[in-house]
């Protein structure tokens, strides 16, 4: 009678395990959450760098183009682009996002499901629309000179982002995503301080998420 | 139902078994009318999908309730 239970109860479990593989991208790493946060915190620490050199003068830091402003009323995009601020960031984002994906790639494997599928489809499409309109705004705020805002920009648009993958990946995530658009908007009442909101955001957040996922999942 | 519909090759992937093992539950599974086949073409190449019938989904509920009073009376 025991061993018909415990089949009973495996085919439960199996049946379960089945329904989310065919509707949950299930491969994500927590190790890509700790690389991430911590491209991040480095990302942030240079910034801190570039930032205090220009002897706290972020406008200064960010090399706006006195004339350039004063002749269109508005930063130009090709002008910020070239800056060392924005440069940290690409590296960072990049850096940050070729680890993630070694490490998802990596859990795919041990968990035998393919990266480019139908959930993994499914959740990039349902994270892009989020991030895609977000990066769109964040684009016309700079362009507007208000720079105080991007970082919070970047928490919220990225937390929302977040709660929506949450229902096509790991449900852990959207807590992450809480706690993102949480922070993003606390970061409001706090313009001018958005690198260290941003560091413990994109940076230690994402650390302990990352350690969190790792233990409860891929710790063998 | 988690999903409103699946491929062949999808289902292939996600139980990880053969095409003629696969090939063999669905042809069962459609004789009981469990599931509807939909034969249909992306481009030039077939895709072949498959949803749930009615009578398919109120007997996979059962089989859960089944195996769950199973369960719980022999704890």
């Amino acid at each position: 009678m025991n061993t018909s239970n415990q089949e009973h109860q495996q085919d439960l479990h199996h049946i379960k395990q089945m329904m989310e593989r065919s509707s949950r991208f299930i491969s994500l790493s927590g190790l890509s959450g700790i690389a991430a946060g911590s491209c991040a915190l480095v990302g942030a620490y240079f910034a801190y760098d570039v930032i205090s050199t220009s002897s706290g003068n972020v406008l200064k830091s960010l090399d706006v183009n006195i004339y350039e402003t004063s002749r269109t009323g508005s930063v130009s995009i090709e002008s910020f682009m070239g800056n060392r601020l924005f440069v940290i960031a690409v590296i960072t984002f990049i850096l940050a996002f070729i680890l993630s994906f070694l490490f998802t790639y990596l859990r795919s494997k041990k968990t035998n499901t393919p990266l480019w599928g139908s959930t993994s489809k499914r959740l990039f499409i349902n994270v892009m629309i989020p991030m895609i309109a977000g990066g769109i705004y964040l684009l016309k705020l700079i362009e507007n000179e208000a720079y105080g805002f991007i970082a919070p920009g970047c928490l919220i648009f990225y937390g929302l982002a977040l709660v929506n993958a949450s229902k096509y990946t790991l449900g852990e995530v959207r807590y992450l995503g809480y706690c993102q658009i949480a922070l993003g908007l606390i970061n409001l009442w706090f313009i001018g301080f958005g690198l260290y909101f941003w560091a413990i955001g994109f940076g230690v957040l994402h650390i302990i998420y990352g350690v969190y996922m790792w233990n409860k999942y891929e710790r063998e | 139902m988690v999903n409103d519909e699946i491929n062949f090759n999808d289902l292939k992937e996600l139980l990880q078994i053969t095409d003629g093992n696969l090939a063999s539950h669905i042809k069962g599974l459609e004789e009981s009318g469990y599931i509807k086949v939909l034969k249909g073409f992306i481009g030039r190449k077939t895709n072949t999908t498959y949803t749930t019938t009615k009578v398919g989904e109120k007997a996979f509920k059962q089989h859960i309730e089944a195996l769950e009073k199973m369960i719980n009376s022999t704890k």
